[in-house]
């Protein structure tokens, strides 16, 4: 059987969707970064002056941008699967003869699909506040893509394990924002004290904004390779418990 | 070939509870299969497992001798299952909801639309193409389903339960449908809780309750085996009691209404000639219930308290 056209199929879906309702996914994204760069990276930068020889405003414009990416690539699959286990549309698939990975890899592709083109609003709006130049093209486009592949995954396995509306939103609310926050978005960790620059490299995000910035505008906090290695783990590791969790049935079946 | 073949099929849930306890069962190429029982007798799990909804705990389910473990691509697209509740989304329109479905299935886009345009035209819904779903009828809602079930052109089509809920105009005109469907070739396995219309649609019958095949035959076999018909009659006067007929079990319902028990072997003639004899006239006459329906509740009602049912038993068949 040819799996590019179910593949295909749920891609599209998952476009149309997220397309469909924009006003939900794409406009709330450009008016909350906008206002972060009017507040923080105008009104508050110009009194930080720089950071590692960047502007404040230049400094936030990737960590913004990435956290973006993050929060939509994840939303994107966990509340779309969701829906579709909670209406039980997702018969629809385990009926017909359409394999784990490429369930999988449907709703992972339009969750990346609708992080990077949050990421492109965002960047474009940033463009209104700073001069944005990428120093590393490959790098920038690279981290990119896989953060939205890693938190897409997240989000697909949330889905599958939540039981509830609620259960799909503690993740976002108690886990990811503190971690993007926490993630030098708004701040190199050069600056905190000792033990919290240990307890931050702890912190995965930390290690993708700066992979991002590091493409963007030439400054890191961390080494890119163990960047790399580090989100490229992750998305192993994802991969392989949200396939076990689609073989045994985990939310879907029973 | 069989288009379905189950062997041993069990499945026990988390919790325990036995749903199935090893089914053995088979359907014919073409056939038109009612699957019957009472509520939680293990209908829908067996449905669940043949349709890759439901992990089975042992057992095997071949459709059209594809084993579903070993050959599941080429089982699954021999299938197609319409579910008892609603389950597509409901902001899709109608169109994309069987475009979708054809995807998944691996049909081309230049194909899909043909067959989307053909299925929606057989269910009489090609003018609705347009309507985003969660606008339809309850009766439409229904259709789109078998459309959808159909938009694959599977060659076997389980129906679980597809007329529940809908009154009798859309019920007669979808048993139209399933059987025109038939005709074409689908084989299909219907589970309904209306015995008339297994009766009158479905060539042989399995019967589950508690996990367990109790029935399996074809339907004028077991309906040969009902050697009691029930009818009522409606008299001309009023009686104070039931008239005493030797061989009929009489009840008086209303003083203007007799239920009566009739043995085949003895036939409504006798019954008459003594009614007349005790100067009784009867002014109409009906069968009181289904004769489906009177024979599925002895096989239920018997298996559950050991007893006899009130027909000839017969041994389930060898698959069963």
């Amino acid at each position: 059987m040819n799996y590019s056209i179910p593949f295909n199929t749920i891609l599209i879906k998952e476009i149309y969707r997220f397309i469909r309702i924009w006003p939900q996914t794409l406009l709330p994204p450009a008016i909350s970064t906008a206002l972060y760069f009017l507040i923080f990276g105008k009104l508050i930068g110009d009194r930080i002056g720089t950071i590692n020889g960047a502007s404040y405003m230049d400094y936030i414009v990737p960590g913004v941008i990435l956290m973006s990416v993050i929060s939509h690539s994840y939303a994107n699959v966990v509340s779309s699967f969701y829906s579709t286990k909670f209406q039980h549309n997702i018969e629809e698939l385990l009926v017909a003869p359409v394999p784990n990975w490429v369930i999988l890899a449907g709703y992972v592709s339009g969750g990346i699909m609708r992080g990077l083109l949050v990421g492109v609003v965002v960047a474009s709006i940033s463009m209104l506040f700073a001069a944005l130049a990428i120093k590393h093209v490959l790098i920038t486009l690279s981290i990119a893509v896989l953060t939205a592949t890693l938190f897409s995954l997240a989000g697909f396995i949330n889905a599958l394990l939540a039981e509830s509306f609620d259960a799909i939103s503690i993740i976002p609310n108690f886990v990811l924002t503190p971690l993007s926050y926490l993630g030098g978005v708004f701040y190199s960790v050069a600056m905190l004290p000792d033990i919290w620059q240990v307890i931050s490299m702890g912190n995965p995000i930390l290690y993708m904004v700066n992979a991002f910035r590091y493409g963007l505008i030439g400054v890191t906090d961390v080494d890119i390779q163990l960047a790399f290695m580090m989100t490229g783990g992750f998305i192993i590791i994802m991969t392989l418990f949200s396939l076990y969790l689609l073989h045994k049935g985990t939310g879907i079946k029973n | 070939m069989n288009a379905l073949s189950i062997r041993n099929l069990r499945k026990t849930y988390h919790n325990g509870f036995e749903a199935l306890k090893g089914i053995n069962l088979d359907v014919e190429t073409g056939d038109f299969f009612a699957l019957l029982g009472p509520n939680g007798a293990g209908k829908s799990t067996a449905i669940g497992i043949i349709s890759s909804l439901v992990n089975a705990t042992s057992g095997s389910v071949s459709i059209f001798g594809h084993d579903l473990k070993h050959e599941r691509d080429k089982a699954k697209s021999c299938l197609g299952l319409v579910p008892q509740e609603v389950n597509f989304n409901q902001f899709d329109t109608v169109k994309s909801i069987l475009l979708n479905q054809a995807g998944f299935y691996g049909i081309p886009r230049k194909l899909a639309l043909q067959r989307t345009e053909q299925c929606l035209k057989q269910m009489d819904l090609w003018d609705r193409r347009d309507t985003v779903s969660r606008r339809l009828s309850g009766g439409m809602k229904r259709r789109v389903m078998i459309a959808r079930a159909m938009v694959h052109a599977p060659k076997l089509l389980i129906l679980d339960e597809p007329t529940a809920g809908v009154d009798i105009e859309i019920r007669r005109s979808m048993w139209k449908m399933m059987q025109e469907v038939n005709q074409q070739g689908t084989t299909i396995i219907l589970t309904t809780h209306y015995l008339e219309e297994a009766e009158s649609l479905c060539r042989n019958i399995a019967i589950i309750d508690q996990g367990q095949l109790v029935e399996n035959t074809s339907m004028a076999g077991l309906l040969a085996r009902l050697h009691i018909d029930h009818f009522v009659l409606d008299l001309a006067e009023p009686l104070k009691a039931a008239p005493a007929i030797d061989g009929y079990q009489i009840e008086l319902v209303g003083d203007k209404t007799l239920n009566v028990a009739v043995p085949k072997e003895k036939g409504l003639n006798p019954l008459f000639n003594q009614l007349t004899l005790q100067n009784i006239q009867v002014i109409s006459l009906k069968n009181k219930s289904n004769r489906l329906e009177q024979l599925f509740m002895d096989l239920v009602d018997t298996k559950a308290a050991g007893l006899q049912p009130c027909f000839n038993p017969q041994p389930t068949s060898s698959v069963g």
